[in-house]
């Protein structure tokens, strides 16, 4: 009887926690106030950068940090799947650089415009912004941006090479003195060889899509970039496996010592911290160029873009303004080692310390090159990275031509993804 | 299968009393009927509202240019994307691919499932013990079994690499879908040998102990009577597990996402559709999956007489 009794508590208790629970989260995440929520990619410190924020909105409203999945594949499909059934939950988007174009063709995100445009243009690097535009339209304001620099040991390179042929042949003579002389890059079929592919083109002054992003053009100069990276991974200095490396497996062959030059991402640096014996001789330089003058390297990073669906697109892009202010900037180089895009913030003397290739970064972002804008952004990736695997059997003429085709048919939205 | 055959005989009564008396209903059999139809309706119609509607929809989108991510370019393109589709070698890659996959994972999986179920039915000590160990594989979630395989051929976190030595086998076609069919038959072979453990429950021991009194060899007894009697079960395992292996997605998606030209059809699809977010040309591989699905459960019920799962002749041919 008692038993009996205790139990039917108990299912009283946990039925009134069952009802109760639904109404207290509702209370957290709305009630009176209004929820902005900032959908973005699993970022160490963000949650320090959206606590500062909404103590600066004074209760205006309140930005709700979600994570979205690691790989950017993950984010990308997430949001899409969710744009595409007009849902309005979703306020701030944290968007991959080559993802605007689309979203913004799609009409899924909002433009820029007045007031929250020029704040958010001022002071902005050209390059982060350029690639935020599509069809001479904002989109959104860029929060961090990244480039590729040149790493070296040097114990083993005296003086740093500035072009692509010295890097080879500089590789190639340690190689056979028997020295460690490896280049590690990324030579997978995925997006960092398209990174590497738009690099070399541009700086050789090539173009693969017209400025519309309509038009598949690769000529001659693309072409010439096309039997550089068939030099480079036809190379006797070339890590063995560069056809199936991407960033982390590049750095990882360099810290174990076989390598002695490394294209890649700047969070290399901080990562050899760890290892000080290696860190010692751990240098960096720009991108070797390509076609003489200086490299143009590709430019990665996030933008943040607001829904069109948005139930509170004014304190949307509020949010957004804080979000990417200088100070929020400061906070994810220092503590998330993310290059920002706001240029004074490269002056704070808080930079140096955690940035010492600050300099070199911004030299090169100054330089640097967008790939292709254009909705079909995600096809052209798939289409390049594709014809372009394995480097090794790239045949500079035929290859360009077989790649004009199928990116004329990604762009048409005819031919079929691999 | 045991259980279709001790059903068999009320199922027989049923279905000859039923076609005598089509001629006269009386009223209260009409009302009946009339009852049994209102009853099953809600259940008939969700079924064509969640599988009949996105089938015609698919078929409609596929006869379209549509392309969410120029939403201003939708336009009816008749049978373009067939077209596109049919004459992309990456379709047809994709289509080789997963022929390739399906015949050699089934075939593999058979043999066996087949030795499984032997043992699983003989097992005189410990039976339970060894069919609950032996359906382990099938109850690891799929996803999480594939990423286990996967880490285990990565050079370098492997202890599978490390055997082939230290080769990066997931980056070459070949040697990637070995490791993809490895995956899917230690993953299914238990199904196909539940499958055929229920057909060996339908061998009657007499017939196996009158036969080795005649001085048949346990080979000639396995071909000759326990075979042609599991034959109905074996058709139906092999059915079950040719359409699934057609449609092989997780395992692919995450030993090699589809890169080298491993992609199976299913693969090629997603990559269209939700990636590409090219709802045309996705749609209409659907239909080409579902057609070719459809035809080899057509090939499979009529031309070598696999008694359609839930058919009254279930087990009896």
């Amino acid at each position: 009887m008692r038993g009996a009794k205790r139990r039917r508590r108990l299912v009283a208790a946990v039925g009134a926690a069952l009802v109760a629970v639904p109404g207290i989260a509702a209370c957290g995440s709305g009630g009176d106030g209004i929820t902005v929520n900032v959908y973005k990619y699993n970022q160490e410190n963000f949650q320090t950068i959206v606590d500062n924020c909404n103590k600066k909105a004074g209760g205006k409203y309140k930005i709700v940090y979600n994570k979205l999945p690691r790989e950017a594949d993950g984010q990308r499909e997430q949001m899409v799947r969710r744009l595409a059934a007009e849902d309005d939950s979703m306020d701030v988007l944290a968007l991959d650089v080559t993802w605007t174009a689309e979203l913004a063709k799609a009409g899924w995100i909002k433009e820029f415009t007045g007031q929250v445009k020029s704040q958010v243009t001022n002071g902005t690097l050209q390059t982060p912004l350029d690639t935020a535009t599509y069809e001479g339209k904002l989109y959104g304001a860029p929060d961090n941006t990244n480039v590729q620099l040149l790493w070296y040991r040097a114990d083993l390179v005296s003086s740093p090479p500035e072009t692509w042929d010295e890097m080879i042949k500089q590789a190639e003579d340690l190689v056979a003195q028997g020295k460690p002389g490896l280049i590690v890059g990324q030579g997978k079929q995925y997006e960092g060889l398209v990174v590497l592919f738009n690099t070399l083109v541009n700086s050789n002054g090539g173009t693969i899509l017209d400025e519309n992003g309509t038009k598949a053009i690769v000529d001659d100069k693309a072409v010439e970039a096309l039997a550089a990276l068939k030099k480079l991974a036809t190379s006797k200095a070339i890590d063995p496996s560069f056809s199936n490396s991407t960033e982390d497996p590049a750095r990882l062959l360099m810290e174990s010592g076989k390598a002695a030059f490394e294209l890649n991402w700047p969070y290399v640096y901080a990562a050899a911290q760890k290892k000080p014996d290696f860190a010692k001789n751990f240098k960096w330089a720009p991108y070797p160029s390509v076609g003489g003058g200086s490299s143009k390297v590709t430019v990665g990073g996030i933008n943040y873009a607001v829904s069109n669906y948005t139930r509170h697109p004014d304190e949307a892009f509020d949010a957004v303004l804080c979000l990417r202010g200088a100070e929020s900037q400061k906070t994810a180089a220092i503590k998330d080692g993310v290059p920002p895009t706001i240029k004074d913030v490269y002056d704070d003397p808080e930079m140096a310390k955690a940035y010492p290739m600050k300099d070199a970064i911004l030299e090169t972002l100054e330089n640097a090159s967008v790939r292709p804008r254009t909705p079909a952004y995600q096809n052209v990736s798939t289409v390049i990275s594709t014809v372009l695997s394995p480097p090794g059997s790239i045949d500079p003429k035929a290859t360009g031509d077989r790649l004009r085709t199928e990116l004329q048919n990604a762009l048409d939205s005819k031919g079929v993804l691999p | 299968m045991s259980h279709a055959v001790t059903e068999t005989p009320g199922v027989t009564t049923e279905t000859t009393a039923d076609t005598k008396k089509k001629a006269v209903l009386s009223e209260g059999k009409r009302a009946e009927r009339k009852l049994g139809w209102l009853l099953c309706a809600p259940a008939a119609i969700t079924m064509i509202a969640v599988t009949g509607w996105p089938i015609v929809y698919s078929i409609w989108l596929s006869l379209q240019r549509y392309d969410l991510k120029f939403p201003d370019r939708v336009e009816f393109v008749g049978l373009d994307n067939y077209i596109t589709v049919l004459s992309s070698p990456y379709w047809w890659n994709a289509v080789w691919v997963t022929v390739v996959l399906t015949v050699i994972s089934v075939a593999i999986e058979l043999v066996l499932g087949m030795g499984l179920a032997l043992i699983m039915h003989r097992a005189l000590v410990g039976r339970g013990i060894v069919r609950t160990t032996s359906l382990i594989p099938y109850g690891i979630v799929t996803v999480v079994a594939a990423f286990s395989w996967r880490f285990a051929w990565t050079p370098g976190t492997g202890y599978l690499s490390e055997l082939a030595g230290g080769e990066p086998v997931l980056t070459e076609k070949l040697p990637a879908l070995m490791v993809v069919t490895l995956a899917e038959v230690w993953k299914t072979t238990p199904f196909m040998a539940l499958l055929l453990m229920a057909g060996l429950a339908l061998v009657p021991d007499d017939l196996l102990k009158a036969a080795a009194m005649d001085g048949a060899s346990a080979w000639q007894r396995f071909i000759k009577i326990t075979v042609p009697i599991m034959k109905p079960a074996i058709l139906v395992a092999l059915l079950f597990r040719t359409l699934d292996a057609f449609r092989i997605f997780d395992n692919l998606f995450v030993l090699t996402a589809g890169s080298q030209g491993t992609s199976s059809v299913s693969m090629l699809t997603y990559n269209n559709l939700i990636k590409g977010l090219n709802l045309g040309i996705g749609s209409t591989m659907s239909v080409l999956i579902f057609l070719m699905v459809a035809l080899i459960a057509f090939i499979f019920i009529k031309l070598f007489g696999t008694a359609a799962p839930g058919s009254d002749t279930g087990g009896r041919r």
